[in-house]
């Protein structure tokens, strides 16, 4: 059983058993769970140290430590096949430990869909090492050349004499390899360290590439896992905090005496951050409900909703770039036969977490602790730290998974709110969001308009093309609440924010003569404690800008006379490119078209065909939908999708993931749209914020996976999501007629083109 | 005004001293220590806090605990066990369902009352008997393969 309830004092013991147990089941057996500094001489964690990566217990169980962590696709399972089967032992003798700042290094988080693709290197060359390591052992006191050796499940043997043999166990278990890697000095996403061993070749692999399922799982159907919202310390305070009625506008009195027959319940101010906090939790959420406060004035931040992108097209730039210029796309454009353009919009979305987020600080004087469901715990500690005045190493934040993650939600703000609290009320403080603070004061997706122009010749070839995007950046707030300028405890507290102007360019292989991509971003609707502050939701800008350009790529080949295959087929020439365009034609018995059907009857059927690559994942998909004509309603209803992400790690992981992918891109196609006024987000719930439900979802969804052994794992928690949307505005194209350029394509927006076509 | 409750939880009795108005997930989480069910929105719009209250699918979240009075309440944790499975956990497991999976109480304790009533139930009932369920990483798919193997109308 795992303890739920955890004794302050034990939690505040650096490396205390008993919150290793609540993380790592067993671990409290051994001191190889434990921090660095322990006796025994643990080496101290850091990435240049093996003992960081990887030990061995001594009944010869094996333990990594991911600095990365999974939010639900199974990326732990993914690691703990490639470390055991560097180290040639069995799946399950591995245990993965993610997302404790204690015992592991700071690989990044989980970020960016690089959990395999960069996190899974340093685990892959570091098992190896290890390997390297215990042959030469194991060579030394057998008395064998280490090529004469053989391992199978973590027992070395002679090749010439099997009863000659010795265990991982027997080896090293519960000491430390005491050994140096090669690291290349940096911390998150790019780092690596390495040792002098050569990694398998992916023709031995034996456990990579098989569909280990999460044990996890279990623990979810059974009711058994602890979420980060079931954590619970003891003497442990609950706080709701207020948000204002109009954005941007502080409090100016609060009226405590308005709580006062609420047991417990008592007012936590901190300049604009406004909290109750009681020792029950309902006492909370009633106490924030009644709490009267007077706010200052509504200041009117931001435009009319439907002025958003006009606003958008007007508002002077902040920044810009132009990261794809080839060739003179301007003379092109003069001496075209035709010109074809168009604009694409894309609005304001929310992460809205399956639950609001939820977190546990406990700040003392001389250290603290943190509970988070973070994509980016290591990064929390920083930012507690500072909210805290303390440094960094006096602070421990411990990943538990979360009401689910898909970016840089509202987690990263609970932590801050958390700390900030304990530390006011020198008591450890949970924090949960209420479903309104969820939705409606998370970071968002941003906005943004997309232009694309294209030149062609009499025969319909592209003579020349352009893209331009143009909306909010996608960091108002940073990746991480490592500072807190980037959450709403920091703003509210006097910490100024700083964006960081960021955008981007479609991605993938049309080898068009004359090209030019590019962007520019504009301010900020308010600067500060925005509820429209943007910030990463998965596949950042991705979706936005490929439903654009992947859309205008259809309207370019038709235009042209081509078939919208065909068409990408001939400008795309890299041939792994090509493959996967292929491949998920075929699979899905694509038949060349030029003209939209646009059925005749109530129910109007068309397929639409889209392809995107991100950072080497590279995705192709077709979409068949049904659109209905006396209602509106768009159904997405099978998707073929075609995916080469490089060697494949395990399959049915991979292919749910795509799945996951499709659907919740599907959700923010048809369905998903912040929308506010001129002083606040109405979208606050699932009703007013709605996203897909089951009876949206698709009859099926196929899946093609191109496994290349030789080429490096790339990422798959994103690169689906953007190729999504275009196809399924492309198949309603082919369905009706009408190009929908807006999103979401909604019944009321589906039927308004229906009636103009 | 505090009342002394009690209720009948995964087949044990406990004694809870709260407001009858309190939302009865508050009580499983706070007073009886059952996790499982989630605070997803307090609003009865997304089923992560279900559990069954004489059989039926109910959202905690908005259920006040002095309703409930003595009657039998499950959550998912007392539907089955990893030793005595109900059908959907062994087919949630079977399917790799979850992404999160904070929505879990909702999809597998809706859809246990959906196949007591129909056993072999159509994709179309089963979508319907779920809608309005929410679950934010777009596991519907193996939702569905799951509600069909457990009930055993997967090919």
């Amino acid at each position: 059983m795992r303890s739920t309830t955890l004794s302050r004092r034990d939690l505040l013991k650096a490396g205390g058993a008993l919150v290793v147990s609540f993380m790592i089941p067993g671990a409290a057996q051994t001191a190889l769970g434990q921090a660095g500094g322990a006796a025994g001489g643990k080496p101290p964690l850091l990435p240049d140290e093996l003992d960081s990566w990887i030990a061995v217990l001594p009944d010869g169980r094996v333990r990594a430590f991911f600095g990365k962590m999974d939010m639900g696709q199974g990326v732990d399972v993914a690691i703990g096949q490639i470390v055991a089967e560097e180290l040639d032992v069995a799946f399950d003798r591995v245990t993965v430990v993610m997302g404790d700042t204690a015992f592991t290094c700071n690989q990044g988080g989980a970020s960016g869909s690089t959990g395999v693709q960069r996190g899974g290197v340093t685990l892959r060359l570091a098992a190896a090492e290890a390997r390297r390591l215990l042959l030469k052992r194991a060579s030394d006191k057998l008395g064998v050349p280490v090529d004469q050796l053989t391992v199978r499940d973590g027992v070395v043997s002679a090749a010439a004499d099997p009863q000659r043999r010795v265990s991982y166990g027997e080896l090293i278990g519960g000491q430390h390899f005491q050994h140096k890697l090669e690291w290349n000095k940096q911390y998150g996403n790019p780092l690596l360290a390495k040792g002098q061993a050569k990694p398998k070749d992916p023709g031995q692999y034996t456990i990579v590439g098989r569909s280990i399922p999460q044990r996890v799982i279990a623990d979810k159907a059974y009711g058994k896992l602890q979420y980060v919202t079931d954590v619970k310390v003891e003497g442990m305070l609950h706080a709701r905090v207020i948000r204002p009625p109009s954005a941007g506008c502080g409090p100016v009195a609060v009226d405590a005496a308005s709580i006062a027959g609420i047991p417990g319940a008592r007012v936590v101010r901190e300049k604009d951050l406004v909290a109750v906090v009681a020792e029950r939790e309902w006492d909370a959420v009633r106490a924030a409900r009644a709490l009267k406060v007077t706010w200052a004035p509504p200041c009117h931040p931001f435009p009319p909703m439907e002025t958003l992108y006009d606003h958008i097209r007007q508002a002077k730039g902040i920044g810009s770039q132009v990261p794809v210029n080839k060739g003179d796309v301007d003379a092109a454009l003069k001496t075209a036969h035709r010109v074809i353009e168009a604009e694409y919009e894309w609005p304001m979305q929310s992460h809205a977490s399956m639950g609001p987020a939820c977190a546990v600080a406990d700040v003392r004087a001389d250290g603290a602790r943190l509970w988070t469901g973070s994509q980016k715990p290591h990064y929390g500690r920083n930012g507690v730290a500072r909210i805290a005045g303390l440094p960094p190493e006096k602070v421990r934040a411990t990943w538990i998974p979360g009401p689910g993650s898909y970016g840089r939600n509202d987690a990263g703000d609970a932590a801050l709110d958390a700390a900030l609290l304990s530390k006011l009320t020198g008591k450890p403080v949970r924090v949960q969001y209420m479903r309104h603070e969820g939705t409606g004061w998370d970071p968002k997706g941003p906005a943004g308009v997309f232009r694309g122009r294209a030149g062609l010749d009499a025969q319909g070839n592209v003579v020349a093309y352009e893209f331009f995007g143009k909306g909010f950046t996608r960091q108002d707030v940073a990746t991480t609440e490592n500072d807190p300028k980037d959450t709403l405890a920091g703003q509210l507290t006097g910490y100024t924010p700083k964006p960081t102007i960021l955008f981007q360019v479609p991605a993938e292989a049309y080898d068009f003569a004359n090209k030019r991509c590019g962007w520019e971003c504009i301010a900020p609707l308010l600067d500060k404690a925005s509820p429209l502050r943007t910030g990463h939701l998965r596949d950042p800008l991705g979706a936005e800008t490929h439903f654009a350009s992947e859309s205008f790529i259809d309207e370019i080949a038709l235009a042209g006379g081509g078939d919208p295959v065909a068409f990408r087929l001939q400008y795309v020439k890299d041939p792994r490119h090509a493959a996967v365009i292929t491949a998920a034609a075929e699979k899905a018995g694509w038949t060349a078209r030029i003209n939209p059907r646009r059925g005749k009857g109530n129910v109007m059927v068309g397929r639409g065909f889209s392809y995107t690559e991100r950072n080497g994942t590279i995705v192709a998909v077709v979409a068949e939908v049904e659109v209905d004509r006396r209602t509106g309603r768009v159904w997405a209803k099978r998707f073929t999708v075609a995916h080469d992400c490089g060697l494949v790690i395990n399959p049915k992981g991979l292919e749910l993931t795509i799945e996951g992918n499709v659907v919740q891109a599907i959700s923010r196609t048809l369905f998903e749209e912040v929308r506010f006024d001129r002083d606040q987000v109405l979208s606050v719930d699932w009703a007013s914020y709605p996203i897909l439900e089951i009876q949206d979802a698709p009859e099926r969804i196929d899946v093609v996976l191109i496994n290349r052994p030789d080429v490096a794992a790339s990422g798959a928690g994103e690169p689906s999501t953007r190729t999504v949307p275009a196809a399924i505005a492309n198949a309603i194209f082919d369905a009706t007629g009408m190009r929908m350029r807006r999103v979401p394509i909604t019944p009321e927006r589906m039927k308004a083109a229906l009636a103009r076509a | 005004m505090t009342q002394r409750i009690r209720l009948v939880v995964d087949g044990k009795t406990a004694e809870v001293d709260a407001d009858p108005a309190m939302p009865l997930l508050y009580a499983l989480r706070a007073d009886v220590g059952l996790d499982n069910p989630k605070f997803g929105c307090g609003l009865a719009q997304c089923g992560a806090c279900t559990v069954h209250v004489d059989g039926r699918p109910t959202r905690s979240c908005v259920t006040p605990v002095g309703a409930v009075k003595g009657r039998k309440i499950t959550t998912l944790a007392g539907l089955g066990t990893p030793e005595k499975p109900h059908a959907l956990q062994a087919a949630w497991v079977a399917e790799q369902v979850p992404q999160c999976g904070y929505c879990t109480s909702g999809w597998i304790m809706t859809a246990a009352a959906l196949l007591r009533n129909t056993p072999k139930p159509s994709d179309k009932q089963i979508r319907q008997a779920l809608a309005g369920l929410k679950c934010r990483c777009g596991t519907h798919m193996a939702i569905l393969r799951a509600v069909k193997r457990a009930a055993g109308t997967t090919a």
